[in-house]
């Protein structure tokens, strides 16, 4: 393949399960030249799972959240009223903070006219990095009981080496989470199932990718299940079919096992080579 | 003193609503006058966080010493112990029912959370 990309590729779905993790960690195999994989479901991240090697050393990643000094507050309120996410109760002086809801924005500590909020750092999980051969992993791992996703996904992001092929396996839905991923992405892959449950999320997120102006197609995983509804949709809605893999019992027992498909099946070698030629290949996508 | 009552419904014999953050409304009852008025929490039904809290903040700018309601998470509880709020659980199905319990002396003040936040 003679292609010199640094590209990033987002891998999203829409549903869960759909077989995010599989196409991302197979495309980056069949790709010959060095790559980057960058494990954007900091919730619940796998692809390491697939890859050989050890982490290194991880390093911690935190937002800032509010501390108020209770001599400069004058119980206004304000910083309270800012707050979207009411991580500030203007209850008493000075106010009481709820750092597990603070998105890290800095909104409250602006909005103060005495001085009193300076931002403290709150960890919310880590980022590691693997190798293995030419797929350089780089992991978001989400803290225990920590809910914010979007500032760990942006953290993993900025480790990415601008000169490289990245490959984004992003988390599964369309919330924030996906938003974050899907923001710095320059491509995406939409990895559905042909039944109705992948069609009603395969809708929502070509919606999301839309609306972020992102050229796309689809990949059909497991076809032979379900019905010809997603194919009829993305017939009528214009959306390239970049590749289908069928229902294969091989290839649910070679992810039962860690292994990728490309290697343990190597008939399934040309499926994912197409794949990743299409995908850099300008013009084969979705008009924005 | 005036205490607050969950409600979805607009006078004493309405339902108390076991739900604090994100109950519809509140009934602010005035113990020396026995006059009531209803305050609006729809902005926190739907709310993606926070519902518990900014319910909280409403009843101190009340100015009420009481909540009296279903259920009542930690955040919120954190909230309305800082507003000095006294807080009652109790399952009775009307406020008249509640505010009748509290007068007779058989609600206790919780001193703590009594469930996991987002319950309901």
């Amino acid at each position: 393949m003679d292609i010199s990309a640094n590209l990033s590729i987002a891998i999203a779905s829409g549903k869960g399960g759909t077989g995010k993790t599989t196409v991302a960690l197979n495309l980056a195999r069949v790709y010959d030249a060095p790559v980057q994989l960058l494990d954007c479901d900091v919730e619940e991240p796998n692809d390491h799972l697939f890859l050989k090697g050890g982490f290194g050393p991880e390093e911690a990643v935190g937002i800032p959240v509010p501390e108020i000094d209770p001599a400069k507050c004058r119980g206004c309120g304000e910083c309270s009223r800012f707050c979207q996410y009411h991580a500030i109760a203007a209850i008493g002086t000075p106010p009481l903070v709820f750092a597990e809801l603070c998105h890290g924005c800095g909104g409250c500590a602006k909005v103060c006219q005495n001085g009193a909020i300076r931002e403290v750092d709150r960890r919310v999980g880590v980022v590691r990095t693997l190798k293995d051969g030419d797929i350089s992993l780089i992991q978001g791992c989400l803290d225990v009981g920590v809910a914010m996703a979007p500032p760990l996904i942006r953290a993993v992001q900025s480790k990415r080496n601008g000169s490289l092929l990245t490959i984004l396996d992003a988390p599964p839905g369309t919330s924030c989470p996906v938003v974050a991923t899907l923001r710095r992405a320059d491509r995406a892959i939409l990895v559905t199932e042909p039944t109705p449950f992948g069609l009603h999320d395969l809708t929502l997120a070509v919606e999301t990718v839309r609306a972020l102006g992102i050229p796309f197609g689809v990949v059909i995983n497991r076809a032979g299940i379900g019905d010809d509804r997603v194919l009829d949709f993305c017939a009528e809605s214009g959306i390239p079919i970049l590749a289908v893999i069928p229902e294969d019992r091989r290839i649910a027992e070679v992810c039962s096992r860690g292994e990728l498909i490309v290697e343990s099946l190597p008939e399934y070698r040309g499926v994912f080579r197409d794949l990743l030629e299409k995908i850099l290949t300008p013009g084969a996508l979705e008009p924005v | 003193m005036k205490i607050v009552f969950t409600t979805s419904g607009e006078n004493l014999d309405a339902p108390l609503d076991p739900r604090f953050g994100r109950a519809r409304g509140f009934l602010l009852y005035d113990t020396e006058t026995g006059q009531y008025e209803i305050v609006d929490n729809e902005q926190n039904l739907n709310a993606a966080q926070g519902a518990g809290i900014q319910a909280a903040e409403t009843v101190s700018r009340l100015g009420a010493g009481a909540l009296i309601t279903g259920h009542c998470g930690p955040k919120a509880f954190r909230a309305l112990m800082a507003g000095g709020i006294q807080i009652y659980n109790t399952d009775v199905a009307t406020i008249a029912a509640a505010l009748e319990e509290f007068q007779a002396g058989r609600l206790m003040s919780a001193n703590a959370a009594d469930v996991e936040g987002h319950w309901a």
